[in-house]
This record gives structure tokens, C-alpha cells and sequence, in this order.
């Protein structure tokens, strides 16, 4: 065995390792060194966990700003604004109803920067909702979910669910008025299925929704069970799981082989990107290669990127931070002009009127008000249904990757919109005008409100719009177009109606100085 | 009697299952079903056995000055108690709709949440309550009213 020797050498070893530290332990994380050649910026991408969802290189039509808008990685950096910020308040935050409201007022006017960090957290959950729905509504017009994207867009739909669940369950926590009615609506909405089962008279053998309810609260009235139930979905269980639904949704993209692209893309794309600010590709091959039943797609073009791509070290990584910092600007902005609401303390003998949910559910309010069960739960069931079965529906393969599949498409979502919002207008005014079937016969049964009421009747007018349209273009994404974008009508018509034509008693008035003073 | 030879195992046939593949997939399906009923056993937890709600049965003292067909909150309930020749009943004023609390009027009850009316019987009159206001047991001792919040009786039913 190798004695160390005494004295000088081992010691300047010593001192050399040590100097040599902070470079030693500089190349032992970030292995492969700056990212300049195409060699060192895959690296970049695939030497690291979380850049790896992304692939090495992009498509140059991903970049370009009308394919995405950058909506997802909008609702993406919506979610880490608010993944962030809600740690912050979750130092002061007391979830019981004694003391929930007062950490609030802590946090809202005690805290330092609380404010600042409440608002920021409540604006980012909006701009989430928002970005999620448009981003939705990107992937839909650009034909995004056809083979093989359809698994992705099932992932979506999820997505979407959780963040509307996100959005409510953190609605109960100030314990205000606003929140514990919005929940005790909420959590009624849940039992919604009782109309139905009351109505066969089969509550006592079979009764999901007093489940569902009693799951939802963990008691029979809204109290400290509920909040903490609430509490426990909005900071653990519902965040997990969308971090989760976000990585195979990141992870899919990549998968399924990057944004959708039409057919002619490279046609589209003709001319090549400057030379010296494109980094397009340093080590591109000198003579072409057959991949066969490796790699789907074509042949690798000479002196050319493969398929038209660029690194996605700095092109894409720089524009998603772009995207970041935009989304960032944007909730501050809005949170230093206007403040999150905060009302009296809750009191359940007194209910708000009108007791209004967020504006996103405004639409469902407006459903419920006809019946609980089909606006809170039938419909909305159906619509996520029929979202999640388009993919499976439409197999065509026209206009992919086409903002709404090309000039015949955008005829057809121009017509769709004025059905989608003319209809919902005209059976809201009829039933605010006349009256519904209940006033009409006082002693109707039940059932025959629930299966007919301006809701469905706005559900089966769309459906059979949509019907019309398929068979009228031979179509299937055709049918989908036009559902869609009917849907998208009905729900800014609806909430509209119930974000500002909706008063005390939830009464039909043409603005709030009308509302009754009382 | 003709006997046919069985025929050769084609190489494409799938091989039959080994012993050892069959106690491999047994351990896995044994493990599989393991983690179910862990699974199931687990999902019990959230439904509470003894809800934690306050007791549903409460007692009040009727205000002398009560007049017929005028209702009667009881402080921190969600009731209104009814008072005439006949005798006493307690109306829920728990919206059938959504569970919003009803406000009593004189030609009935109103829900400010989705605009739902109730004749003063409980009957629903209009807006889109499935059920009518429920009819809670009372049992009256002189002036004194125990009015049960967790049972309900048929429509009409009065107490003297």
C-alpha cells in the first residue's frame, strides 16, 4: 500500500484541489460546457431533467408566434405563478373558520408585500383559466388533436377540470360571505342528482349525489370539515396531480412529434433563416441518409437542418422565458390596479344576494337557475364528453395544423359564432321575458323541468346545428367546428348574462344602478 | 375409426405457460390485488362515520306577540315558525335548489340565489326549486317549541 507522503506535496495537492473546486464542481453539473455548437446545445437539452421534456431541436413553424400564441406555456407560467405565490400565503393562511377570515386581513393588510403576493396569486389563477381556455381553443381551431394527438387532448381536457377545480376550492378559503355561499352552492350542485333521484323516488336506495356531497364537506353543512377538505384539494392533492397531468402533457408533445404543422410546411417556410443570426446547423450533413423505420418523416436534406428545425437552445428556451416574464408582467400590472376581494365574514343564516361564483362559473350559475342538475352537472358532463370524444370522431387529415382547416373553415366558424351566440340570447330573453314551464304549470313534475329547460333546449339546438353541418359538408370536422365554436358562443353569452344582467334574487336587470336598494 | 396425428407445434404458436411463468404471474396478480384492497380499504377514510354538525333538534320560546301567518326566525336557524288557530308548524327555509336560505314575506318565501319562490304552504311557485319547502316536526309545550331540523313531516301537519 502507497504511503502518503510527508509534508509538501501533499499539502500543495491540498491547496491545488481546493482552488480547483469551484470549477470542478462547475464542470461536474453543467457537464458538457456552454451551449455554442449543435453538439453542446443537445447537451444543454437532454443533460437536463427538466429541459428534456422539450426535444433537442423545434420546428421553425413552433416559433413562429401566430402557430401558439404561446398559450400553453402562458397557462404554464400562470400555474408556477401561482404554485409560488400560494406557498407564500400558506405562511399566514389558518385554515378554520375561526381564524381563516382574520388571516386574510392579516395577509391583505398586515403582511408585508402581502397584498401585493394575494393579488398576484389571484390574477395569475384568473389569467390560468383564461389562457387555458384559449389555448384549448388554439389546439381546436388548428385541427391539434387529430391522430396522433389525441391522447394529448384527453390530458387537455383534464388539465382544464383540474384548473376550474383549483379555481374553486380556493375560492372557499378567505371564509366570506362570497366563499361560503359560492361552496354551499357549489357542494349542492354536487348533490344535484337528488332532483332526478327524488323524482323516481329512489333517494334512500341509491343516492350519489348526498355522497358526493358528504365526500365534498366530510359533514352535512358547510363548516370547519369542509374548509379544511377544500384546503387539502387546493394545496396538495389538486396541485400534485396537474403537475403531474402537466409533465405527461410536456412530455406528449414531444412524443407526438412537436406542434402540429400543415402538410406544406416546408413550402410555407421556403426561405432559409439568415445564416449568421441562425445558428441553424453547424455540423449539418454532407451527403444524405436513408433512416428507414427509424424515424418518421423524410430524408435529411444537405447542408440543411433536419425538417426545417433550429436548437431549441436559445430559439425555443428563450421564447418560452419571453412568454414567462410576458405572463409575470401581466399579473402584476393588473395586481397593483386592482385588489382581490375580500367581503364580510361568512354568515350562514344570511346568504350574499346575488350570490355570485368567479366569473369563469358565471356561465354555470346562469344553467343552474333553470335546474341544478342538468346545468350544474348534465350538461357540463356532456360537453366534457363530447370534447374528449372529437379526436376519435373527426379522423380526417384536411387543413391540419390550418388555423380552422383553411378559408372554407373560417366561413363555417363565422357562421357557428352568430348561431353560438344568437341562440342563447334569444331563449334567455324568451324565458326572462315569459317565464319557464314551472310558472307556467305550478304543478308539472319535476323531471319534465329538468329534461326541458332553455339549457337543454340551448344543448339540443347546437347538437342538431352540428348534425345539420355534417351532413350538409360531407364532414365530420365540420360538425366539430361548428359544435365548438357554438359552445364557445353559448358560454360568453352566459356568463355575460350572469356577470352583469344578473341582480338580487338573481333577476334579470339591465345594469346594477337598477338593483333594489335594500 | 380413423386417427388423426395431433399436429406439430407450429414454432409461431405462443409457448404453453412454464410452471415458473405461472408462479410469476400469480405473485404479480396477488400483489396486484393486494394494492387494491389497500386501495379501497383507504378511500373509506374520507366518509366520516359521526358527522361533526350541531344537533339538528333545538328549542325556542314563541313570542307572545306573534300574529297569525307571520313568521318566526328563530335566532341562528334556518326555520320559520308559524303560528294560528290550528296550532304550530316550522317551515325549513333551507332552498330545495342549492341551499341558499330563504327569506319569509308575506306572500311567501323568496331564495336571493337563483330566484326561487315558495307559497307560504312551502309549495314551490316558480324558478327552478325541485321540491317544495319541507314541513319540520315541532312538538309544542305551552309557549315552548322543539322543532326538529332532521325530520320532516307531511305538508299541513300542525301542533297544538
Amino acid at each position: 500500500m502507497d504511503t502518503t507522503p510527508v509534508g509538501g506535496s501533499a499539502l500543495s495537492d491540498f491547496v491545488d484541489n481546493l482552488k480547483a473546486a469551484p470549477r470542478r464542481l462547475y464542470s461536474s453539473a453543467f457537464r458538457s460546457g456552454l451551449p455554442t455548437t449543435d453538439r453542446t446545445r443537445s447537451t444543454f437539452v437532454f443533460g437536463n431533467v427538466f429541459l428534456h421534456l422539450h426535444s433537442v431541436r423545434t420546428h421553425r413553424w413552433s416559433l413562429r408566434w401566430t402557430t401558439t400564441f404561446g398559450l400553453g406555456i402562458m397557462s404554464a407560467s400562470a400555474f408556477v405563478i401561482t404554485l409560488v405565490t400560494g406557498v407564500l400565503l400558506m405562511f399566514y393562511y389558518k385554515p378554520t373558520p375561526e381564524l381563516a377570515y382574520q388571516s386574510i386581513k392579516d395577509i391583505h393588510f398586515v403582511v408585508p408585500t402581502g397584498r401585493l403576493i394575494r393579488n398576484i396569486h389571484r390574477w395569475a389563477a384568473n389569467v390560468m383559466v383564461v389562457a387555458v381556455i384559449l389555448h384549448m381553443a388554439r389546439a381546436f381551431y388548428t385541427s391539434a388533436y387529430r391522430r396522433p394527438r389525441e391522447y394529448n387532448w384527453l390530458i387537455g381536457i383534464l388539465l382544464l377540470v383540474v384548473t376550474l377545480g383549483l379555481s374553486f376550492t380556493g375560492y372557499l378559503l378567505p371564509w366570506d360571505q362570497l366563499a361560503y355561499w359560492a361552496i354551499t352552492i357549489g357542494a349542492n350542485i354536487a348533490q344535484s342528482p337528488r332532483e332526478v333521484t327524488d323524482a323516481l323516488g329512489i333517494t334512500t336506495y341509491f343516492d350519489p349525489g348526498g355522497l358526493q356531497r358528504l365526500l365534498l364537506l366530510g359533514s352535512d353543512i358547510v363548516g370547519p370539515e369542509a374548509l379544511i377538505r377544500f384546503y387539502l384539494l387546493h394545496v396538495m392533492i389538486l396541485p400534485l396531480g396537474l403537475a403531474a397531468l402537466v409533465a405527461v402533457h410536456f412530455w406528449r408533445i414531444r412524443k407526438d412529434g412537436g406542434m402540429v404543422r400543415p402538410a406544406d410546411v416546408d413550402a410555407r417556410l421556403a426561405q432559409e433563416p439568415a445564416p449568421d443570426t441562425y445558428p441553424v446547423f453547424t455540423e449539418a450533413p454532407a451527403r444524405t441518409y436513408q433512416l428507414a423505420a427509424i424515424v418518421r418523416g423524410k430524408t435529411e436534406a444537405v447542408n440543411r437542418g433536419p425538417e426545417n428545425t433550429v436548437p431549441s437552445m436559445p430559439h425555443l428556451f428563450y421564447a418560452e422565458l419571453g412568454v414567462l416574464m410576458l405572463t409575470l408582467l401581466v399579473c402584476v400590472a393588473l395586481s397593483l390596479v386592482s385588489d382581490a376581494p375580500l367581503k364580510e365574514l361568512a354568515n350562514p343564516n344570511v346568504p350574499e344576494n346575488p350570490a355570485k361564483a368567479p366569473w369563469y362559473f358565471l356561465g354555470l350559475q346562469e344553467m343552474v337557475s333553470f335546474s341544478a342538475f342538468m346545468g350544474g352537472m348534465g350538461i357540463p358532463v356532456i360537453v366534457l364528453l363530447g370534447l374528449a370524444l372529437i379526436p376519435y370522431l373527426d379522423r380526417e387529415s384536411d387543413g391540419t395544423g390550418e388555423w380552422f382547416g383553411g378559408p372554407g373553415g373560417w366561413l363555417l366558424v363565422r357562421r357557428s359564432a352568430f348561431i353560438g351566440l344568437a341562440a342563447p340570447i334569444l331563449i334567455e330573453t324568451f324565458a326572462i321575458r315569459f317565464g319557464w314551464l314551472r310558472e307556467w304549470f305550478p304543478h308539472i313534475p319535476q323531471l319534465v323541468v329538468t329534461a326541458i329547460n332553455p339549457a337543454t333546449v340551448l344543448t339540443s339546438i347546437y347538437a342538431a346545428y352540428s348534425i345539420w353541418c355534417i351532413r350538409q359538408h360531407r364532414s365530420a370536422r365540420a360538425g366539430a367546428l361548428s359544435l365548438f365554436t357554438c359552445f364557445l358562443g353559448g358560454f360568453v353569452v352566459l356568463t355575460v348574462i350572469g356577470t352583469y344582467f344578473r341582480g338580487p334574487n338573481w333577476a334579470f336587470y339591465w345594469s346594477p344602478a337598477d338593483w333594489p336598494t335594500h | 375409426m380413423t386417427v388423426t396425428a395431433k399436429p406439430a407445434r407450429s414454432r409461431l404458436d405462443p409457448e404453453p405457460l412454464s410452471r415458473r411463468d405461472w408462479l410469476g404471474l400469480t405473485s404479480l396478480w396477488a400483489m396486484g390485488a393486494a394494492l387494491l384492497f389497500g386501495v379501497v380499504g383507504m378511500m373509506r377514510l374520507p366518509k366520516a362515520a359521526v358527522l361533526s354538525s350541531p344537533s339538528k333538534k333545538f328549542r325556542v320560546a314563541l313570542p307572545d306577540t306573534l300574529a297569525a301567518g307571520e313568521a318566526f326566525v328563530p335566532p341562528g336557524r334556518a326555520v320559520s315558525v308559524f303560528k294560528d288557530d290550528q296550532g304550530v308548524h316550522a317551515i325549513s327555509t333551507i332552498c330545495t335548489h342549492l341551499g341558499c336560505v330563504v327569506k319569509p314575506g308575506a306572500s311567501g318565501f323568496e331564495c336571493p340565489c337563483h330566484g326561487s319562490r315558495f307559497a307560504l304552504d312551502g309549495s314551490v311557485t316558480r324558478g327552478p326549486a325541485p321540491r317544495p319547502l319541507p314541513w319540520l316536526k315541532v312538538s309544542v309545550a305551552g309557549n315552548v317549541v322543539t322543532i326538529d331540523e332532521g325530520t320532516a313531516v307531511t305538508a299541513g301537519t300542525k301542533e297544538v
